[in-house]
């Protein structure tokens, strides 16, 4: 459990967002090119790091917008927070 | 040879006050090379440990454990066993495990306190009636015990159970496969442990590895906190962390670590006989040989590996427990705890070489690894020793995900992931 600070509408509990997943994964821009494998790694393939991690979150509970995140996966805490299309702020 | 464990080792043991037991395991420092080692000594580590030095003769061998053994997802899950899958791969490979636990006890001279209660899966709407329906024939096709129930037959195998019309999710029937039931999780990988070790099978507890050393395409060795240990085969079963270990070796895994939560009340009288799993309310209660009832709760669906999940996922799952049993209202928590269950995106298990030779990964058993143990283990340790996986585990490759040949268990598996 633990806060999060909604790029749109500031402070909230955790339990009002849905986690989307690791963030900055492009969908290929010719498809139809693309091997079995590559489709394998656009679809199933994730980083799935142990520390700083970067996803995409939805306020669902909320105002429902999309937004980006950094966050620890080790204890869980939150470096930072943008809005989609941003560049993310920390490396 | 260790000493056989029975009623006269008990007798004979009282008169010295239990001090006297032999070490059912050692403590071993690594040697310098094995051939094989296995990383992850929980359940399915210590099995594939078990099965190469017994089944495939490989006994200069090891297990790495950054830990103790079974303290990881072993010692977290809610221990309930059950074979019921949908899919043919599935099933098969679920029952060859269900098979062997049946026989575990006698096989490791370790009491697993394997528990044939049954386990039933309760239907909430329509589709799951018509999904728990079709996956019963399933089961019956594929020589797996599975009946469905009505209302009044659930009522009369698990009278607590509230089966009233009107509450937000009423039971409308529910399977029940009669083999299945639950057993004691540190036993399993005690007495693995205990059977490897007898093997020569060194068990090095503490070592967390901290690099794959590798020479092209083939590895080398493993890094670790003991230092270098050389050799030409390992197998990762490391749970939660299999995406750290593939990282390590420079493979991504289709893999996402996320918290599972469960909690245990205060022990009391013997009020639940069996294992009821609610799947749409995420809701799954057994009791213990103690008296606790033993309550697994869903995922919080972020990655984690902080082993804590979310408050209101409890709460969610509580919410259900009271609404399906209102006999519980005023039992009390004693403990609640987090695991980190590596989930595939089929929600089956990957066990599997990979494209570095010498490399194998058993992993993705997400929220349903224990059942699995043995059946893991035996197939996992056939693969390993020949390069080569066994017909049951023959669908779980890793190229599924490239091929699309997935085995998706999500829903099907009567668990709602």
């Amino acid at each position: 459990m633990f806060l999060i600070n909604c790029p749109f509408c500031g402070e909230r509990e955790q339990s009002e967002f849905k986690a989307g997943g690791e963030a900055h994964i492009v969908r290929p821009k010719q498809p139809t090119e693309l091997s079995d494998d590559e489709w394998a790694e656009y679809l199933f393939m994730r980083k799935n790091i142990k520390g700083v991690q970067f996803e995409r979150w939805n306020h669902v509970h909320g105002c429902r917008k999309w937004f980006n995140m950094v966050r620890d996966t080790s204890n869980d805490q939150i470096k930072a927070v943008y809005k989609m299309g941003e560049k993310p702020p920390v490396k | 040879m260790k000493n056989k464990y029975s009623i006269f080792s008990l007798i004979k043991n009282a008169f010295s006050y239990h001090e006297n037991w032999e070490k059912a395991w050692k403590d071993p420092e690594p040697k310098k090379e094995y051939d094989a080692v296995i990383v992850g000594g929980g359940g399915h580590g210590l099995a594939t440990a078990y099965y190469l030095a017994k089944k495939h003769n490989m006994k200069n061998i090891a297990v790495v454990e950054k830990g103790w053994i079974g303290g990881g997802n072993t010692g977290r899950n809610t221990t309930i066993i059950r074979s019921n899958y949908l899919w043919d791969a599935s099933a098969g490979l679920y029952d060859h495990a269900l098979k062997i636990w049946e026989g575990l006890s006698q096989e490791l001279n370790y009491n697993v306190m394997f528990s044939q209660r049954g386990v039933m899966n309760l239907a909430h709407n329509l589709q799951d009636v018509r999904d728990l329906k079709r996956r019963t024939h399933a089961n019956r096709l594929n020589g797996i015990d599975a009946v469905y129930l009505n209302t009044e037959q659930v009522k009369k195998f698990c009278p607590i159970i509230n089966t009233s019309q009107d509450i937000r999710y009423p039971v409308l029937g529910g399977t029940l496969q009669r083999r299945a039931g639950t057993a004691r999780h540190d036993a399993v990988a005690w007495g693995y442990a205990r059977g490897a070790d007898e093997m020569g099978v060194d068990i090095i507890q503490n070592c967390e590895v901290k690099g794959i050393k590798r020479n092209g395409d083939t590895v080398e060795g493993i890094e670790t906190t003991k230092g270098f240990i050389k050799t030409k085969k390992i197998g990762v079963v490391a749970a939660g962390h299999s995406s750290v270990i593939a990282n390590m070796a420079g493979l991504k895994l289709p893999l996402e670590s996320k918290p599972l939560q469960a909690l245990v009340s205060e022990p009391v009288k013997p009020i639940i006989d069996t294992v009821v799993m609610s799947n749409a309310v995420h809701a799954y209660v057994s009791q213990s040989d103690k008296g606790e009832l033993v309550i697994g709760a869903g995922t919080d669906d972020y990655v984690s590996y902080s082993q804590k999940g979310s408050y209101d996922i409890v709460e969610g799952t509580l919410n259900a427990i009271l609404e399906l049993y209102p006999i519980f209202s005023r039992m009390r928590m004693l403990r609640q705890w987090g695991g980190i269950v590596d989930i595939c995106p089929d929600a089956s298990p990957i066990i599997s070489k990979t494209s570095i030779k010498g490399l194998y990964f058993n992993c993705g058993w997400g929220t349903g690894g224990f059942k699995a143990t043995p059946g893991s283990g035996d197939l996992f340790a056939h693969t390993i020793a020949n390069d080569e996986p066994h017909k049951l585990n023959a669908a779980f490759n890793i190229n599924r995900f490239v091929s699309g040949d997935l085995v998706d268990e999500h829903g099907a598996a009567a668990v709602a992931h």
